[in-house]
C-alpha cells in the first residue's frame, strides 16, 4: 500500500485527438455576454438562409409563376396590381405564417422534450396539440368562430390537458414512458370526443371544424393569423429568455436545484409557454403534427448542441412547415393538400426511426 | 493528507466562529415516512466533515436537507447563521454547492460545457458568459486535472474522469461550502484516493466540505470531523481518532473490527474481521481475530493482511 498522492490524469490518445477537433466557440463580452459554439452559429445562419430562399421560391411559384425580379419589385411596392395581389396579399401572409407557426411548433417541441428529457415528449405526441384542438373545437361549436374566442379556447384546452396529463403521470417520473403513454391515451380519448362533437353538430359548423382539424395553411386568413403571429412572436421571445433555466433541467432535479435554479417553477413556466405556443399555432392552422416532434431533434443534430436547443429547433420548424406547405400546394397539380397531411406522412417515417434508435439505446 | 495535517485544523473548528451549517431539531421525511427525527448537527466552518453510517441511515437525506433540496418537517437549517429556508435558490447556490448522486449527464455535452453549467447562479438573463465565468471554469478544470479533457464529451470519459468533471462543475460554482454525496462510490481504489486527495486539498484552501463516504478508513484518514449516523440519528461526532472505536463499529455497522496504528499514514486504521459469511481464511476458526478485536487487542497487520478498504455496502 503506497501513500496516497495526487495523480494527474494521464493524457490519452483520444484526448490528443480532440485537440485537433476542438469545438470552437465564439464569446461575446460586455454587459450582454454569451458563448456559442461556432458550429451552432454557422448552422443557424445556414438555416436562416435556407428559410429565406424557400420563402422566396414560395412567393414565385404557384398557379401563376413570377420571375424573381417581379417578386422583389412587388415586395418593395412597385409591382403591378396583379403581382401585388398574388405575391403580397395572397402568398406573403401564408409564407410568413408558415415560418412563424413552424418556429412556434419547433420551440414548443424543444421545451417539452427538455422538460420530459425524452425525444418523444413533444406536444403532438403527449396530447397538448389535441387538447388545444378540442378546446378550440368546443368554442367553434358552442360559442363563436371569432379568432380570439377560438385561440382562448385552444389555450385553455391545452393547459387543461397539460394539467390532467401531468397529474395522471405524477406517480412516475416526468421523463420516459409513463408520461408519453398517458399522453397518447388522453390524445385518443380527445380524438373520440372530437368525432362525437362533429357528428352531432350542424353540418356547416362540422365542416368548418373538419377543415380546421386537418391542419392546413390553405384557408389562412390574416384576420386570424395576424394576431396569432404577434402573440406567437412574443411567446417565442419569452421562451428564449427561459432557455438557460430550462437547460439546467438536463442535470436532473437535484443538481439543477443545487446549481441555483428552481426546477419546479421552471417546469411550470415552461409548460405554460410551450402550451401557449402550440395552442396559438393550432388555433390558426389546426393541428399540424410532427413538426414539434422532429424539429428539435433535427436541429440538435445539425447544430451539434446539447439537449434540445431552441434556436435551431425554431429555425428547423419554420423550414419544415414552409417546405411541407409548398409540397402540399404544388406536389399534385391542381390539388391543394393540407400541410398537415404532408407533415404526418413525412413525420411518420421520422417517428419510426426515433423509436427504433431509442429502443436500441434503451432510453425509452 | 494525513491525520497529522488534519489535527492542525481542528482547533479552528472549535473556536467560537459561526458554524458553516447548523441543523437543529431536524425531522426529515418523504411522504410522511420519517427518515430522520429530532436530529441536530453542526458542520464547523473550515472543516472536512465526513458522514458515515450504514445504508438507509439517512446520510443522503441529511445532505439534501442541508442543501435545501428537502424542506425539514420540523427544525431549521442555518447556513452561516441564516435560515436556509429564507434564502433564494441562487443565494444558496452561491454559498453552498452540492454534488448529488442523481446528477444526469446532458446528452452530447462536453466537459467544458458541463463545468460551465455550474455557473448558473452567477449568471443572469443578459450576462450569460462573463470573464468571471470563464476564469472560474478554467480554475475548476485546472484544480481537478480536467483541463486537458475540457473538449471531450462527458459520455466518453472513464468513471473516474467523469466524477472529476462533476467535481469541477461543483467547484465552478465557487461556493465556500461543498457537499458531496458518495463522491467516490463505484470508483476503483486509485481514483477514490485521487479524489479524496483533491478534496483534502480543497479543504486546505479553506473550503468547508461535507462528504458522505462509505469507506471507513478513508473517512478516518481524511476527515477533520467525523459524523457517524445510524437509524436517522447521529451516534457520534468529533475527531475521527476519538470517535472510531471497536464498540462503535459493532454498534453501528454490526461488524467486529480492530483498530490499529496505520503503518503507512499514521493514525488509526480499521481492520475488520471477516463476518462469518463463509469467507473464512485458512483453516483456523474465526475465533482469534474476533476475540482479540472484542477485547480491543489489535492483531498485527502483518499477520492479518485484511482488506484495507472496508465497504459497508451490501
Amino acid at each position: 500500500m503506497s501513500a496516497p498522492t495526487a495523480r494527474p490524469v494521464a493524457p490519452t490518445p483520444a484526448a490528443q485527438a480532440s485537440e485537433r477537433g476542438r469545438p470552437r466557440t465564439l464569446t461575446l463580452r460586455g454587459p450582454i455576454s454569451g458563448r456559442i459554439r461556432v458550429r451552432t452559429l454557422v448552422v443557424c445562419a445556414a438555416l436562416a438562409l435556407a428559410i429565406l430562399a424557400a420563402a422566396f421560391l414560395a412567393l414565385m411559384i404557384g398557379e401563376k409563376t413570377f420571375a424573381p425580379g417581379r417578386v422583389l419589385s412587388a415586395l418593395s411596392g412597385h409591382g403591378s396590381r396583379l403581382e401585388s395581389l398574388f405575391i403580397v396579399q395572397w402568398r406573403l401572409p401564408r409564407v410568413v405564417g408558415a415560418i412563424v407557426f413552424g418556429a412556434m411548433l419547433g420551440v414548443s417541441g424543444a421545451i417539452f422534450q427538455t422538460i420530459t428529457r425524452n425525444p418523444l415528449g413533444s406536444p403532438d405526441i403527449i396530447g397538448f396539440s389535441a387538447g388545444a384542438y378540442t378546446g378550440g373545437l368546443l368554442v367553434i361549436l358552442f360559442v363563436s368562430s371569432g379568432y380570439y374566442a377560438v385561440a382562448g379556447g385552444a389555450v385553455a384546452g391545452g393547459l387543461a390537458v397539460a394539467a390532467i396529463i401531468f397529474a395522471l403521470a405524477r406517480g412516475g417520473s416526468l421523463q420516459g414512458f409513463r408520461l408519453i403513454v398517458v399522453g397518447i391515451g388522453v390524445t385518443a380519448m380527445l380524438a373520440s370526443i372530437d368525432t362525437w362533437f362533429r357528428l352531432t353538430s350542424d353540418v356547416d359548423i362540422a365542416l368548418v371544424a373538419a377543415t380546421w382539424g386537418v391542419g392546413s395553411l390553405n384557408g389562412l386568413d390574416v384576420e386570424f393569423s395576424g394576431p396569432a403571429m404577434v402573440t406567437g412572436a412574443v411567446f417565442l421571445l419569452v421562451a428564449g429568455l427561459l432557455s438557460r433555466r430550462l437547460a439546467q433541467l438536463d442535470l436532473g432535479d437535484d443538481q439543477a436545484t443545487a446549481s441555483g435554479s428552481d426546477p419546479g417553477a421552471t417546469r411550470v413556466l415552461g409548460i405554460v409557454v410551450g402550451v401557449v405556443l402550440v395552442a396559438i399555432a393550432t388555433s390558426a392552422t389546426g393541428p399540424i403534427a410532427f413538426v414539434a416532434l422532429a424539429a428539435p431533434q433535427i436541429g440538435r443534430r445539425l447544430a451539434g448542441a446539447v439537449g434540445a436547443p431552441m434556436l435551431p429547433a425554431g429555425l428547423v420548424g419554420a423550414l419544415i412547415l414552409l417546405l411541407a406547405d409548398m409540397l402540399a400546394q404544388h406536389a399534385i397539380p391542381g390539388i391543394q393538400l393540407p400541410a398537415g397531411v404532408v407533415t404526418v406522412a413525412v413525420g411518420g417515417v421520422y417517428l419510426l426511426s426515433v423509436i427504433i434508435t431509442e429502443n436500441k439505446r434503451g432510453t425509452l | 493528507m494525513t491525520a497529522q495535517d488534519t489535527a492542525a485544523q481542528r482547533p479552528a473548528a472549535e473556536t467560537g466562529t459561526v458554524p458553516a451549517i447548523l441543523g437543529q431539531g431536524l425531522t426529515l421525511a418523504y411522504d410522511r415516512r420519517a427518515i430522520v427525527e429530532g436530529l441536530s448537527v453542526e458542520v464547523p466552518a473550515g472543516s472536512f466533515t465526513v458522514v458515515i453510517g450504514p445504508n438507509a441511515c439517512g446520510k443522503s437525506t441529511l445532505l439534501r436537507a442541508m442543501s435545501k433540496l428537502l424542506a425539514p418537517q420540523t427544525g431549521t437549517v442555518l447556513l452561516d447563521g441564516t435560515d436556509i429556508a429564507t434564502l433564494r435558490a441562487k443565494e444558496v447556490a452561491k454559498r453552498l454547492g452540492l454534488l448529488s448522486q442523481s446528477a444526469l449527464v446532458p446528452a452530447g455535452i462536453t466537459v467544458m460545457d458541463l463545468v460551465g453549467r455550474g455557473r448558473y447562479a452567477h449568471q443572469s438573463l443578459l450576462s450569460r458568459w462573463s470573464k468571471a465565468d470563464e476564469d472560474a471554469v478554467g480554475h475548476a478544470l485546472a484544480a481537478t486535472g480536467m483541463a486537458e479533457l475540457a473538449d471531450r464529451l462527458v459520455d466518453e470519459l472513464s468513471g473516474g474522469q467523469r466524477q472529476r468533471a462533476w467535481v469541477a462543475m461543483a467547484l465552478a460554482q465557487q461556493s465556500p461550502i461543498l457537499l458531496l454525496d458518495e463522491p467516490t462510490t463505484f470508483l476503483d481504489i486509485r481514483h477514490q484516493l485521487g479524489l479524496m486527495d483533491l478534496f483534502a486539498g480543497l479543504n486546505a484552501e479553506g473550503r468547508t466540505l461535507v462528504a458522505v463516504v462509505h469507506d471507513i478508513n478513508h473517512a478516518v484518514q481524511y476527515a477533520t470531523n467525523l459524523v457517524v449516523m445510524a437509524d436517522g440519528q447521529i451516534v457520534a461526532q468529533g475527531p475521527p481518532a476519538q470517535v472510531v472505536t471497536p464498540e462503535l463499529l459493532r454498534e453501528v455497522f454490526g461488524i467486529t473490527a480492530a483498530i490499529v496504528e496505520d503503518p503507512v499514514n499514521g493514525g488509526p486504521l480499521v481492520v475488520p474481521a471477516h463476518g462469518g459469511h463463509g469467507r473464512r481464511t485458512g483453516a483456523g476458526e474465526p475465533g482469534p481475530a474476533r476475540a482479540s478485536a472484542a477485547e480491543g487487542v489489535a492483531p498485527s497487520p502483518q499477520e492479518h493482511p485484511g482488506p484495507h478498504s472496508l465497504t459497508t455496502d451490501q
